[in-house]
Order: structure tokens, then sequence, then C-alpha cells
């Protein structure tokens, strides 16, 4: 029977029942590999539920350091009764299946194909522990233990994690290393070696392990976010939640011990979007985090602020829509309601992070964006990137970076006979000045509205002021361009006429696909687009090739709609290839699909030097 | 409303305020709404309260939502910062303005379509959290601007002007703002301004969520026989539970009274609110008596005005939040940022 054999780069996949506490088992599971200096790649795939439904956590242990997903199963850790027959389908042939053998199953159960190691678990935390919430939890540790025998894990770097886990509680320190002892014992004596094996290196560097919420949550304390407004839901709840945990430690008065933020979780998200655009007509920066759903209840309002002029910022961590649809599940299924979002002709800036590094740097920048361009600025995470913890360079921070607060009109400027017209162009790129509230007794005030009013805010519906307000409103969507984030190219080695565009939680899988592909020959010259409004090297890199595969988690296309609509490319000669099961976008569907479509289109590389 | 604009020129002889200025400079834009609108003699009783209590105009934020009242704040203190926001959001707006800084004075300008109807939710939510804020309702039971519709707080049974009846139970703004902890609520006329002016002028200096529901007939859709938010209707059937007198902090108090007559209420920033008790019973420290009172009146077919209820300890938003004295949009990255050895240290924890 084949074997699968591999050294520091295989997927292990747990399937568990939701609330059993695996989660943290799981995860300890992940960190001893990384602390063998062996990059890994987890992600929690989970249902929207506290306790019972199935949940699974797939480990991708790469030295290559591909931290996308892979694709396919080389081990199952099949702890989940209700989803036995899907999991035991999922393993690649000659791989492995680690299960629960207490309770003796049928040999229809089980596939000839793969490699089958089975140990009572239940039966041994029955024997070695009384209480029920014991014998479940200490059962994942035990299978941790289990794994680390089979799989060659460093038994020391798992109790160096509890040590510093249970670091003053010496009693729950003991019972994991116990437990985890009892797996190991277990198998060295009773399981068969497996071939697929951990061995250390030094591939992790000084790089971090963090989600993406966390990451953002930071740079918005890094950017200067002083008020955060949100309302509960998943996947983006954690941002909110990290952002005061990091507040409480980073940003108190240490003379008082006051606050220099304000959090407020509002009654819906038509409220927390209003306090944050509220804040920041104020002179505050102000954000809230979200996803689809609550995009939707928050249109109307970033209408307004986009008209009126009020920076905002918004961290969409997207999942599947709508509504309710599946919310723990991961796509990029909001890039055109995020663009177009509200009535009336409006336009958004957008970022799209590709890793929890550029959560930190997009939010961060996003609240100097939003200022300067007095207008809302989205942070295009995913659930992928947002809730699952990835490696990534660590965070930096110039010190001597100072706030871009954009044209704001002092009281000084005022006094000096400035003009001030709070919607005027002055400066030729579409940015007027604006006078915080309270900024002088008689000059400098004026009242907010919508799109009915003049360059000087007074009350308008003459159709010229609303031609100019609309015509300088495009000015500044050009001025923003300058601004963003630049896309990044990845080159092929060779002249290549076919490209693939992509952007967001796409980047790592497609990393590692294109070095697959280059290796099958096929080389393909990669554009990751970071921000919308898209800068013309965007175009070009498109006019110069002939075909142009375009990458996302969604069913419509919508980058490539937006595309079309704003870049002015002919759509011919863009190809969208969608990923949007709820999954994590695959090396393996992208090197797949790749690979078929240049074989349809007929080219096949004959010498190196003549290449796809 | 008239369309002659009124001379700039000031009359020298107009009396100044402590502050410097004239009751004129606190007037605004032109009113472009109807001739006779209650809510013209509400923006003249803003601005005379605020020219009383020498605010410096450019210190208040006025914030409003969509409907006639919401148009109004352009025509009172021209030189303060305005926001006519979305229909019915006005107070997540304003509440967001609250926290980026704390040291204006936030005026909310609504109607009953905008906070009893579509801001229904806004309104309960706002009164919750305390937000230092005047909060008034100018409510005529219709919509206005898109032409006699009933709004939530018509009566039960009430008729418009095109001879339909209200079959949808009333919301009453007072009652709901003394559920969600409003910690000054209190119910005038624009009819009335001698009764009003002391209470917006009582209702600025509250340091919490103060509100005043104002009923203020529509002279075009809602001013008929069979309104209960006409004139007539509401003169008719008006409880003034008391008249107030509002002092500021620095006044002194000179007036004189007959003994038992007033109650006096010291509020947190020193001001003093005295009041005058035309229904010998009422209490207005007494929450929940407050509530049955304007219900047993309302059972009555008895509008209630007065100061309804204050909380003379009131504890606003900022002081929940612990946040610095400072509004925070004045702190810089000096203040905000911690700085790259403060993320080398996070960096570390993260491996």
């Amino acid at each position: 029977m084949q074997k699968i054999e591999a050294v520091n780069d295989f997927v292990v996949k747990f399937a568990n029942i939701n609330g059993s506490g695996s989660a943290s088992a799981n995860e300890l599971f992940a960190r001893a590999i990384l602390r063998m200096g062996v990059p890994v790649s987890p992600r929690n795939i989970f249902p929207s539920n506290i306790q019972g439904l199935p949940t699974w956590f797939e480990v991708r242990v790469t030295e290559h350091g591909y931290l996308g997903r892979r694709g396919g199963v080389d081990m199952m850790v099949a702890m989940n009764p209700q989803t036995w027959d899907q999991d035991v389908r999922e393993i690649d042939p000659g791989g492995y299946l680690f299960y629960d053998s207490s309770k003796p199953l049928p040999r229809a159960k089980f596939r000839d194909d793969i490699h089958v190691r089975g140990m009572p678990l239940t039966e041994i935390c029955n024997q070695a522990y009384s209480d029920a919430r014991e014998r479940q939890l200490f059962k994942n540790i035990i299978y941790v233990g289990a794994l680390t025998a089979l799989l060659d894990i460093d038994p020391a770097e798992i109790e160096k994690l509890f040590g510093e886990q249970y670091k003053g509680k010496e009693k729950l320190l003991d019972s994991n290393i116990q437990a985890l002892k009892l797996g190991i014992d277990y198998g060295h004596t009773h399981l068969k070696p497996i071939a697929i094996k951990v061995e250390r290196r030094d591939c992790v560097g000084d790089r971090i392990f963090v989600d993406g919420n966390h990451a953002a949550a930071l740079g918005c304390i890094y950017g200067g976010a002083t008020v955060c407004a949100w309302y509960p839901i998943t996947p983006s709840s954690s941002v909110a939640e990290a952002f005061q945990r990091y507040a409480q430690k980073l940003r108190v008065d240490p003379e008082t011990g006051a606050h220099r933020y304000s959090i407020v979780q509002a009654e819906d998200e038509l409220a927390s979007i209003g306090m944050v655009i509220g804040a920041g007509w104020n002179g505050a920066r102000s954000f809230t985090a979200t996803s689809g759903p609550g995009i939707s209840l928050m249109s109307e309002f970033i209408g307004l602020a986009y008209f009126a002029e009020i920076p905002a910022v918004l961290i969409n961590v997207q999942r599947g829509g709508p509504s309710t649809g599946m919310p723990t599940r991961t796509q990029q299924a909001d890039v055109l309601a995020c663009a177009y979002a509200s009535h009336g002709d409006t336009r958004h800036v957008l970022l799209f992070p590709e890793d929890p590094y550029e959560c930190f740097e997009m939010s961060a920048q996003a609240l100097d964006l939003a200022e300067r361009l007095q207008t809302p600025v989205f942070v295009m995470s995913d659930l992928d990137i947002g809730m699952n913890q990835r490696l990534c360079r660590p965070f930096t921070w110039d010190d001597s970076r100072s706030y871009d607060r954009g044209k704001v009109m002092t009281r000084e400027a005022l006094d000096a006979g400035a003009d001030f017209g709070r919607y005027l162009d002055v400066d030729g790129d579409g940015i007027p000045y604006r006078t915080y509230p309270g900024t002088h007794p008689t000059k400098g005030g004026y009242f907010t509205r919508g799109t009915t009013k003049n360059a000087y805010a007074g009350y308008s519906e003459a159709g010229a002021d609303y031609i100019y307000n609309m015509q300088r409103l495009r000015q500044k969507f050009e001025t923003a361009k300058s601004l963003l984030p630049l896309p990044v190219l990845c080159a092929a080695r060779y002249p290549a006429r076919f490209a693939a565009l992509f952007y967001g939680s796409t980047g790592p899988a497609m990393q590692e696909a294109l070095d697959t592909l280059a290796e099958q020959g096929i080389y393909i010259n990669a554009l990751r687009i970071r921000a919308f409004p898209f800068q013309n090297e965007i175009a070009d890199f498109i006019a110069s090739h002939s075909k142009v595969f375009v990458f996302e988690q969604n069913f419509d296309g919508q980058l490539t709609t937006l595309l079309v609509n704003e870049a002015g490319v002919n759509p011919a000669n863009l190809i969208p290839v969608l990923h949007y099961d709820g999954t994590p976008i695959t090396a393996r569907f992208i090197t797949q699909e790749i690979a078929e479509r240049v074989s349809r289109l007929n080219v096949r590389p004959l010498r190196h030097d003549m290449v796809a | 409303m008239t369309y002659l604009a009124k001379p700039k020129l000031h009359h020298p002889s107009l009396a100044k305020n402590r502050v410097g200025y004239t009751r004129r400079d606190y007037e605004g834009r032109i009113s472009t709404l109807c001739a006779g609108c209650g809510h013209d003699s509400i923006s003249a009783a803003i601005i005379q309260a605020c020219w009383e209590l020498d605010i410096e105009p450019h210190r208040v934020a006025k914030l409003s939502g969509i409907g006639c009242s919401s148009k109004t704040p352009d025509y009172f203190l021209g030189n303060s910062h305005g926001f006519n926001t979305v229909h019915g959001r006005m107070p997540s707006v304003l509440t967001g303005a609250y926290l980026a800084n704390r040291e204006l004075i936030y005026l909310g300008v609504s109607g009953d379509g905008d906070s009893a109807s579509i801001g229904l939710g806004q309104f309960a939510h706002v009164m919750r959290r305390g937000v230092n804020m005047t909060y008034l309702v100018e409510n005529n039971g219709v919509y206005g601007l898109t032409k006699g519709q009933f709004s939530a707080t018509a009566d039960k049974g009430s008729k418009s002007k095109k001879g339909q009846t209200n079959n949808d139970a009333p919301i009453d703004l007072v009652t709901l703002a003394l559920v969600m902890g409003a910690t000054f609520v209190a119910r005038g006329f624009s009819g009335d301004k001698s009764q009003l002016v002391p209470l917006i002028r009582a209702a600025l200096a509250h340091q919490g969520a103060a509100v005043i529901d104002i009923l203020s007939p529509c002279i075009a859709f809602n001013n008929h026989g069979g309104s209960t938010k006409s004139y007539d209707y509401v003169r008719e059937h008006n409880e003034a539970v008391n008249r107030l007198d509002f002092f500021p902090q620095r006044e002194e108090i000179t007036a004189e009274y007959g003994a038992g007559e007033v109650t006096e209420v010291r509020q947190h920033d020193g001001s003093v609110v005295r009041l005058r008790k035309l229904h010998a019973d009422y209490d207005p420290g007494d929450r929940i008596r407050a509530m049955s009172y304007v219900q047993e009146h309302a059972a009555r077919g008895e509008v209630v005005t007065g100061l309804l209820y204050l909380d003379s300890d009131a504890c606003d938003l900022h002081q929940q939040l612990d946040t610095v004295e400072a509004p925070l949009n004045t702190l810089g990255a000096a203040e905000l940022c911690p700085g790259l050895a403060a993320l080398e240290k996070i960096n570390a924890s993260l491996r």
C-alpha cells in the first residue's frame, strides 16, 4: 500500500465537536511545531454554534513557509463520530487516520488505501479520570501526546508552552503534563510509527504568530484611533475586543489612569457607523469593525460620509453572505458592496490586506488616508486572515512618523483671512479644507449636509453647484490613487504570456501555486492588488498579457467587474477563476485551474526559454 | 417666516451678554419653514436661552436628523457647526461627536417622525448611555416635509387634515426617556416661551442626557379640529406641573418666593433650578412617580408640561468611560502612539 512520506511538509486535520475544548489542544499542537523552527499555518473551520456542531482545525506544516491552504489531508485526527464518513473520505490515498478506538467500528467504516492508528482514548480517560469535564479536556491533551510521539514532536516544547500558559497555576501545569505523558507513552508503546515527521529546523526566524483581527486592532492603536464604535458580528468582533485589551495597556494616562480612547458597543451597525462619523466630523480618529451584513446596514451613512466628506475607517472582516449567510466561513464577497456602498454616485477607497502584518499596516494607514482624503476607507480583511493565527513579518513602526491629519483649517489661518470654503477645491487635488467644530467664534462654522450645497457649504439645489461638487469628488478619487499602496508584482522567471491577478487572503496560496506551476514549466506573472481605486500600473499589467486570470473568493467575480468598470480593462482579457465554497482558497485549486486553462488555451511549453 | 432678510447691521444699543454677544449674534439663516410654524418659536427660544446663558455660539454643536425640525439648526446659531445627518440617526452621530470632544455643548434637534418613528431605537439608546446633550424633539405628530402623514406620536383617534383617523397607539417620548434613563426630562409647548426658555437653559446646563419633548403645532398639516397637536388643543389641555426659574452657577439668586412655594435643585455644574409648583403633589425628583403621573394625565386627555424629572447627580458617558480630561480630538501621536519599543515587546509575546 502507498504510504505518504514527508518531513515538515504535510497537512493534519482535526475533526472535533464544538465546545469540547479541542481548539486550545489543537493550537498547542501547532505552536509546538512552530517552536521547533518549522512554520505552520493553522486554520479553524468552525460552525456558527457554541456547543455541539462539528468543527475542524487544519494544520499545514510547511518548511517552505507556504502559509496558504494547500488542499488535501495527509493525516486526519477523527474525533467526531458525526462527521466520520466525510472525514475518512477526505484523507489523501496513502495518508493516515488517527481515531478513538474505544468503541469498535465495522470494517466498512474504514478505507483500504489509508493507514489507521487507533487509540482507546475514552477508555484511557475513563480509567485515569473520574470527573466528566477532566475526561473531556484531558482526552484532547492525551491525543496531542500520542501525535507528539507519532510525528516526533519534541515534548519539551509542549511542556514549555504549558509552563507559559499555566504560570503560577502549578496544579494545572502538572495535570496537563501528566496527560501529555500518558499520550506520549501510549504512542511509543502501542502505535506503529508513521512516515510523516517533524524535524527541528530554523525556518521561522523573527516572524510572529498572530491573527489579523488582533493585528488590525493594534494598527488602530498605533494609527491613533480614539473612538471605536462597534456591534458584535462574526468574524469581526475580536477586532474591537482586541482594541479594548490593547488600549487598556497602551492608552492609559500614566498619571491619572484615565483612558485616551473610548469604545462604545452600539445597539446596531447603523449606530456604530453613526458614532464613527460623528467622531470623524469632530476631529477624532475613529473606526468600526464589521462584516458584510453590517456594511449593508451602514450603507446610508457611508454615502452621507462620502458626500459630507467625513473621515471614517471600516474594518470589514468578510464572511459568506447574505445576512445570516455563512457567518463562520470566509469569502471576498463584499468587494462591490463596499466599493459602491450607498445610494447616489459613490465610490470608496478599499485596502486589501494579505496577512496580519498588512492588517496592522493598512489599519494604521487607513486612519491617515481617511483624514487626508476626508472619506470612508475600508480595510477589506476576511475570516481567513482575521480569525486564524498566521505567521507573518514582525510589526514595525517608525517613531518619527506623525499622523497625517489632512487639510484642517486652524483658527490662526482663519484669522489671517484664509478663504474658507468647506467644499472648495483650492489645491487642484479635489480635497477641500475642513474646520473642526468650535474652532473660531465668527469664521469657519458651517452646516454639514449631503449634496444640497455649494462650495461654501451654503444650502443650494442649483445644478451647477451639484456638478462642481461631483467633479471635485471625482478629482479627489483620482488623487487617492497616488496615496494608496501600489500593487506587488511577482514576476515569473521567464517572460510569460499569462498573468494572474489576486488580492487579500489569496496571497499565500498563490505563492505556493506559482512555485508548483513553475516546476511544471508553466510560468505566470502575478500581480497582487492592494487597493482601490486602481492605479495605472494595474491596467498596464493587464494590457501587457494576452490573458489574465483573476483569482477571487466570491461567485460573481466582483473584482473583475470593478476592473472592467473602473480601470478601462478589456473584459476579454480577463478570466475570472472563482473559489466560493466558504473555505479558504487552496494552492492545489489555483495550480489545477491555471494548469488546465493554460493547456486548454493550447499552449504547451517546449523548452524553458519558450514558456507558457 | 419672511423672505426679507433682516438687516445685518445691529442697533448699537442692543444689549450684550457677559461674553460680548447680542441676541442677534445667536441667530442663523432665515427660516424656510411655514409662517406660524411652532418650530420657529422653538428656534427663537434656543436663541434666547443661549444668549441668556452667555454661551459662546461657536462652542455649540448642533446636530439633527431629517425633517422640518431637523432643518431648523440652520436657523439659529449661524456661527456654530451644524450637521444635518440621516433620518432618525442623529443620536449616534451626536454620541460620536461628543466622544471626540467633551468640551463643546451638544444640541440635538429632532422631530417626532425622526425620533419616535424611524429613530426610536437610537432615541432610546442615546438616553441609556447618558450622553451629555440637550435633545429637543419638535413634536407635531405629523410628517410635514412629505405632506401630512401621521407620525408615531399622533394620538389614537386623532384626525389628519385629509380626514383619516389614526388607529395606532401613540409613543410618548417623555415616558420612554424616563424609562431609558434620561436624567433631565421635560415637556414644553412652542406656544409658551416663558416656560420653554428656562427649560432649555436648565437642559443646556445639565451634565447628562437632557430631553425636552416640545409640542410644536404644524400650521400646514396638523392644526385643524380633530388634531390633538394643534395650537388650540394643546392650549386647552396643557397641564403645567411647575414653572421654572433657572440660575446658572455664577448668578445670584435674587427672585423671592413665598415659603413652601418652591423647590430648589442644584445641578452638578453648580447651577440651580428653582421650581414653582403648580401641582402640589408633583415631585420631579421621583422618576417612577413621574412616569405614572404623565400616564395618568395622558389617560385623562391632559398634556403634562414642565420639568418632569431631574437627576441632579447625573453621570455622563465620558465619566462612565473614564476618558482623559483633554478632548480626544486634541491628542496627537505623542499621547496616542505607544512607539516601536512597545511594539517590539508585543512582537516578542507573539513568538
